[in-house]
């Protein structure tokens, strides 16, 4: 038990090393996973289906390869036999897929995403699919149909959404990398809050194939990892072109491990976002993100500041562009191809009838006043006010970029204004709820790669804090090189990952951390 | 711009596909009264002169070979299908019958 609880501790690079050196095995380390999820998932429930003998099959199968040597052993990618959960948005051949979704309660997805085919490639085992809001629409899970992930630092808190789920399942050490899905914030800020690593690429740098579109044009698939390093490795096996994505960028892929490997600032100039911290923020959440610019300082960076004046309206463009968009991709759950089909209690039973009592059934409240909104922005009368207008907001945030990458390399800001907020706080009130994600909307509107990382805890709850790094769109590699840096000055100054400071959730009595605060 | 109402979201949600209860159709219209009220600044944000972005990385001239892809066998794509009957999808009436 010992040893199991030391090898899920272990980061993915570690475990990557030891496999390779034949130290363990990979179905030693996805058995321990698999006990760990045991465990502590009816506590934490990020899971929603767990793929116990698939995800073992491929580790023998690994462990088979490495056992018999030559030229197969020697070909296995460098996470060979290392597991990975995916949040169940995007579809997996053999396990269901849900979106969080009771419209597509037990749905089987007769294809891979191409991201999955890519897990396949290199023989990483599929641990599970992890929790989400509805359609990813949410910023704490609690919007999903089959109940929320809680926070392995305070069951009682919010893991972030969308991805609650694959952060809390990293955090919670039930998995050592999991897929995310951000379109405003949803890999990023339950990074921050859940003290774990969140990338957002630049948009068309990882394929959306196989990703349930909720936004199109805000869509991304990115790694959710304990460390930036392991971000790197994830992203290193995502990304690239895929034809199958007509928005996939045809660039090669930049060497980001190299880059995490290397990381340096020194002569970097590091902006910070005017716009991005002070009012708002939770004064701890201030505090841990002005000594991470302490630190970036005193490793050779220059600290300028940057305005970005047209990010106030992110929020309100992001919350027209995204209903929009996902009532259009929502009308394809019409009870007939797919899901689930709910008749009418009476009167005709015509398509359409079905169709309003399916989706009426199917649909949860946050997904309904989505496609409600976004029907409204889209419709005759309003959409030169409304999209429109939206779109052109977008442009502006565009030159906002722009402008502040002439002065800086990278740009720095907290990634969510507070820390974890109690399940249940802001359930009744949309508009409070929408205010999470206010640092990380800017990006997906224009399309550049984002990372958070663990910042520390706050003064005021003991809770993780997550610091936000923003490149120029194609410079993801940026991100890995500044944010391997200030991650390593963190840790030296804790001695110690911050995930070390998280409650151990096998000892019953640490079952609520922040309610001692 | 106008404020939404209680009939508006009737109209919509009838628009959507989504059957809606009398009281569902109160919360969402002051739901979504607030909303929209929250986004109106948007529309004063830019100028005419402003050109819009649809995609954040326009890409222009995505073409594949043409040639037959990857398809799905009729067993594969009914599979998640709540009906079905030969091979194809069963839906119920498309017209209503008077």
């Amino acid at each position: 038990m010992t040893e199991n609880n030391e090898l899920i501790r272990l980061s993915a690079a570690a475990l990557a090393e030891k496999l390779a050196a034949r130290e363990i095995t990979a179905v030693e380390v996805t058995q321990a996973y698999l006990d760990r999820i045991a465990a502590v998932d009816g506590k934490v429930h990020a899971f929603l289906h767990v793929n116990a003998d698939e995800a073992l099959a491929v580790a023998a199968e690994v462990d088979a390869i490495r056992a018999a040597g030559g030229a197969a052993a020697e070909e296995l990618h460098v996470l060979a036999g290392v597991p990975i959960a995916v949040k169940d948005l995007i579809v997996t051949i053999g396990q269901p897929t849900t979106a969080g979704s009771k419209i597509l309660e037990g749905w089987h997805s007769p294809y891979d995403a191409t991201v999955v085919e890519r897990l396949r490639a290199a023989k990483m085992p599929i641990l599970g699919k992890t929790n989400l809001d509805e359609f990813a629409m949410g910023s704490s899970t609690e919007h999903s149909a089959y109940g929320p992930t809680h926070n392995p630092w305070d069951l009682e808190r919010i893991p972030g959404g969308s991805g609650g789920g694959s952060a809390a399942a990293v955090a919670a050490f039930e998995a050592p990398l999991a897929l995310g899905t951000d379109t405003g914030g949803s890999i990023r800020q339950p990074g921050a809050v859940t003290g774990t690593v969140g990338v957002k690429p630049t948009y068309g740098g990882v394929s959306r194939y196989g990703a349930i579109a909720m936004a199109s044009s805000l869509d991304q698939i990115g790694p959710v990892s304990r460390t930036v390093l392991d971000s790197a490795l994830l992203h290193q096996v995502i990304g690239g072109h895929d034809p199958r994505d007509s928005t996939s960028l045809p660039d090669p892929l930049e060497d980001l491990v190299a880059a995490a490997r290397t990381g340096n600032v020194k002569g970097m100039k590091i902006g910070i976002i005017k716009e991005l911290h002070g009012e708002g923020y939770q004064a701890g959440v201030e505090n841990r993100f002005n000594e991470s610019l302490e630190l970036l300082k005193g490793a050779g960076a220059e600290i300028v500041e940057v305005s970005c004046p047209n990010f106030k309206y992110a929020l309100g463009a992001y919350y027209l562009i995204m209903p929009s968009e996902a009532s259009s991709n929502l009308a394809k759950f019409d009870g007939v191809r797919y899901g689930l089909r709910v008749l009418p209690k009476d009167g005709p039973m015509t398509i359409e009838r079905v169709m309003g009592a399916t989706r009426a059934a199917g649909f949860g409240d946050e997904v309904k006043r989505r496609i409600i909104l976004g029907t409204y922005a889209l419709s005759a009368g309003y959409y030169d006010a409304y999209y429109g207008s939206a779109q052109k907001v977008r442009t502006l945030i565009q030159r906002d970029f722009d402008a502040a990458f002439e002065k800086a390399d990278v740009l720095i800001s907290p990634t969510a204004p507070t820390t974890a907020f109690k399940l249940g706080e802001k359930l009744n009130d949309p508009l409070a709820m929408y205010l999470n994600d206010v640092a990380t909307i800017p990006a997906n509107m224009a399309g550049v790669p984002g990372l958070s990382l663990p910042g520390g805890l706050a003064d005021e709850d003991g809770l993780p804090v997550g610091i936000q790094l923003l490149a120029p769109a194609r410079q993801d590699a940026r991100l890995y090189r500044v944010g391997a840096v200030l991650e390593s000055l963190l840790e030296a100054q804790w001695g110690g990952p911050l995930l070390d400071k998280a409650p151990s959730l096998t000892d019953s009595a640490v079952s609520s951390h922040g309610g001692s605060h | 711009m106008a404020a939404i109402n209680r009939d508006d979201v009737a109209h919509l949600a009838q628009l959507a596909h989504i059957e809606m209860s009398a009281e569902e159709l109160d919360r969402m219209a002051g739901e979504l009264a607030v909303i929209v009220d929250s986004v109106k600044s948007v529309s004063e944000a830019a100028g005419d002169d402003v050109p819009a972005t649809s995609h954040p990385i326009p890409l222009t001239n995505v073409f594949r070979e043409d040639v037959v892809g990857h398809t799905f066998t009729a067993e594969q794509s009914l599979s998640g299908a709540p009906d079905a009957y030969e091979g194809r999808f069963k839906v119920p009436a498309i017209l209503d019958e008077v």
